[in-house]
């Protein structure tokens, strides 16, 4: 008898990671839990049509639809917010998860989102082990550095540049947002540069988060995910702060999407 | 004639509390004098004079439980108290200045009795009830200990603040203090605290009986009622009562149990559906809690009483606490701890960034935090609690796995 040998052409999985942050919502659609084959993020997050949004933009993207996703996964601050997904996560499995997916050898992970600030540590399998997040307080998170942006008047995406310009050492030293916000505007009537209040701000949100990096410990190596990612002079004020090389990718503000994509294909297999 | 049925164990402790704040009341209708006591001041003392005694931080915990805590906490604070002073404190003071309190009325003091082995923020509390009120104020100080036992010289200065408590508490009482009566006093707390641990000693069973938060509502008993016999023989029957649920294969915890836990600190009262609420659907029981091995403890004569009141949560150093906090996590199962950073408790919230340290490292098992207040619910924020339980929860279940499933 004759074999007839017939090619099998497997259907991809594809899996939908949605992570509803407090200011911005994020989508990561994966092919195989391998290929990113699309990304949204709408700069509204939960309790906004932010995440509605982000979701037909993610399928639209691509051109498929939510029937073709074999697992949905949402985490993030609204993760309970969306009806139709299969499974909840927090976003600290769900950064820790992406961000070993994007470094290699990756065992601290620092993400500054819109109203926490959270350091992760990484088993050497690249699973969450420990982790330390901001109590109850604003301070050192993307909703501190918005607040200093509209107090000096000048976009979030302009705060790196322009603390890089920075001639004079000028100390935010409040923790509150309130009074921090005083100090800046303080700074402001006595004339100081806005350059250097701006990247007083940066080493200001780097202490209070360094503080908590060294409760979990830092270890080799570490990686920034989240919005505030994007500001390097955070990023450099918080290499200087915890003496360690810190890396990032401009794919961080969709770590924890991503992340929540890669669990979603877990469930699949 | 019909047996009648034994009620059940929960609501005989309910009762016993219920009457304790019942009997103080009558007191102070017949014009006898009545205590408003810490919870850890020797109740023997009070107890041996026949004196009726109130307990401020019950009542506290009482009033939270029922969302009145940020209204009294609001109160203290109009009257000048700062807002992160403990919330029991405002809660009480503001009780002591006269605000309106439906939810735990309990009669106004004729005397305190101050212990400062609980919390050092005590002190400062009853003196200004004291001052309100210019009743007596009979303070037992319980310096720290930095050792982990309790030296001669500690209990000789401990045990003369005992005789004097009895002197001034004889002339508030008209009594004569009765050496009988305080062997039989002691024979009581004694065989409460005895029956107590029995019943939190059933949290080691997997499954467990039992969850721990109903150790938190039978810490009423132990607190308020500890030297009477007829709460001694109430957790005798509960202890009964989780032996035949072991037998029967029945517990109080109706859910799954995937996880153990020891949640550490004093609850958020006026958030404890909140905290169960997570706890429940993920199958996370809570088989460890702190109180029981802080109110257990059995002594033998007045010496040895004044030993076992050196040792509370916040006078013992942080080897005794370690000590305490891993052997419940041992006996109890336990793969993870919540910890509760209470803003309202410093000394308690102060110490726990190096216990968690010391559980990751001898214990192996998960440790997460959270902010909350034991009463004052503005202190407190659902979403970040509910984010940390959901962490602790993917962390043990990675844990499980590694291990292969269920233990």
């Amino acid at each position: 008898m004759k074999l007839i040998k017939e090619k099998v052409t497997m259907k991809p999985i594809y899996t939908l990671g949605i992570d509803v942050g407090s200011t911005a919502s994020k989508c990561v659609i994966l092919k195989d839990g391998k290929e990113i084959v699309s990304k949204s993020l709408i700069p509204v997050g939960a309790g906004t049509s932010g995440p509605k949004r982000a979701i037909s933009e993610v399928l639209e993207n691509c051109q498929l639809k939510k029937e073709d996703m074999s697992y949905i996964l949402a985490t993030g601050y609204g993760r309970n917010s969306i009806d139709f997904v299969d499974q909840q996560m927090s976003e600290l499995s769900c950064h820790a998860r992406g961000a070993a997916f994007l470094f290699e050898n990756v065992h601290t992970v620092i993400d500054i989102g819109g109203q926490d600030a959270k350091v992760l540590r990484l088993g050497n399998d690249g699973n969450l082990v420990n982790f330390v997040m901001n109590d109850k307080c604003a301070a050192g998170t993307g909703r501190f550095l918005d607040v200093m942006a509209r107090v000096l008047e000048v976009e979030i995406g302009q705060l790196a540049e322009l603390g890089a310009k920075a001639k004079n050492h000028v100390e935010i030293s409040s923790t509150c947002t309130v009074f921090a916000e005083s100090e800046v505007i303080s700074q402001l009537a006595m004339n100081t540069d806005r350059c250097d209040i701006i990247d007083g701000i940066h080493r200001s949100v780097a202490a209070r988060v360094a503080s908590l990096a060294r409760r979990v410990g830092v270890e080799q190596s570490v990686v920034m995910t989240g919005g505030v990612a994007q500001n390097a002079g955070v990023l450099h004020a918080l290499e200087k702060e915890l003496n360690t090389k810190i890396e990032t990718s401009p794919f961080a503000q969709y770590t924890g999407a991503l992340g929540a994509a890669l669990f979603a294909y877990q469930k699949c297999k | 004639m019909a047996e009648v049925e034994k009620k059940p164990a929960k609501i005989v402790l309910r009762e016993i509390v219920a009457k304790l704040y019942d009997d103080a009341w009558e007191a102070k209708k017949r014009g006898e004098p009545v205590g408003w006591s810490s919870s850890k001041f020797p109740a023997e003392i009070a107890e041996t004079l026949g004196l009726k005694v109130c307990y401020p931080e019950n009542q506290a915990a009482a009033i939270s439980a029922k969302h009145g805590g940020q209204r009294m906490c609001e109160y203290a604070e109009s009257m000048g108290y700062a807002n992160d002073i403990c919330g029991y404190a405002r809660i009480s003071l503001a009780y002591a200045a006269g605000a309106e309190c439906e939810e735990k009325p309990m009669p106004q003091p004729d005397f305190l009795l101050c212990c400062n082995n609980i919390c050092n923020c005590m002190t400062k509390w009853y003196e200004n009830i004291a001052r309100m009120h210019n009743i007596p104020l009979i303070m037992i100080d319980i310096p720290y200990n930095n050792e982990t036992t309790v030296s001669d010289d500690r209990v000789k200065y401990v045990r003369g603040q005992f005789e004097d408590a009895i002197k001034q508490l004889e002339k508030i009482s008209g009594r004569k203090w009765d050496e009988e009566r305080f062997k039989e006093v002691c024979k009581n707390a004694n065989r409460t605290s005895k029956a107590w641990l029995k019943a939190c000693s059933y949290c080691g069973y997997t499954p467990s009986p039992l969850s721990g938060f109903d150790l938190f509502n039978h810490m009423a008993d132990v607190v308020t009622a500890r030297c009477k016999k007829e709460t001694a023989i109430a957790f005798e029957q509960l202890a009964d009562e989780y032996e035949q649920s072991v037998k029967d294969g029945t517990s109080t915890w109706h859910y799954d149990e995937n996880h153990r836990i020891m949640f550490e600190g004093i609850p958020c009262w006026p958030e404890l559906r909140t905290l169960f609420t997570p706890l429940k659907s993920k199958g996370i029981n809570t088989t460890a809690v702190v109180y029981a091995p802080a109110f257990g403890f059995v002594y033998d004569g007045i010496d040895d009483m004044a030993r076992a009141y050196y040792k509370a949560p916040n006078s013992v150093c942080i080897e005794t606490g370690v000590d305490w906090r891993e052997g419940i996590c041992r006996d109890n199962n336990v793969d993870g701890v919540l910890v509760h950073y209470n803003r309202s408790c410093k000394p308690w919230s102060g110490y726990m960034p190096e216990m968690e340290r010391r559980f990751r490292k001898d214990l192996g098992v998960a440790v997460v935090n959270f902010d909350g207040d034991q009463a004052d619910p503005r202190n407190f924020s659902e979403a970040q609690y509910m984010t940390r339980v959901d962490g602790l929860y993917e962390i043990m279940e990675e844990n499980k796995k590694k291990k292969g499933g269920n233990k």
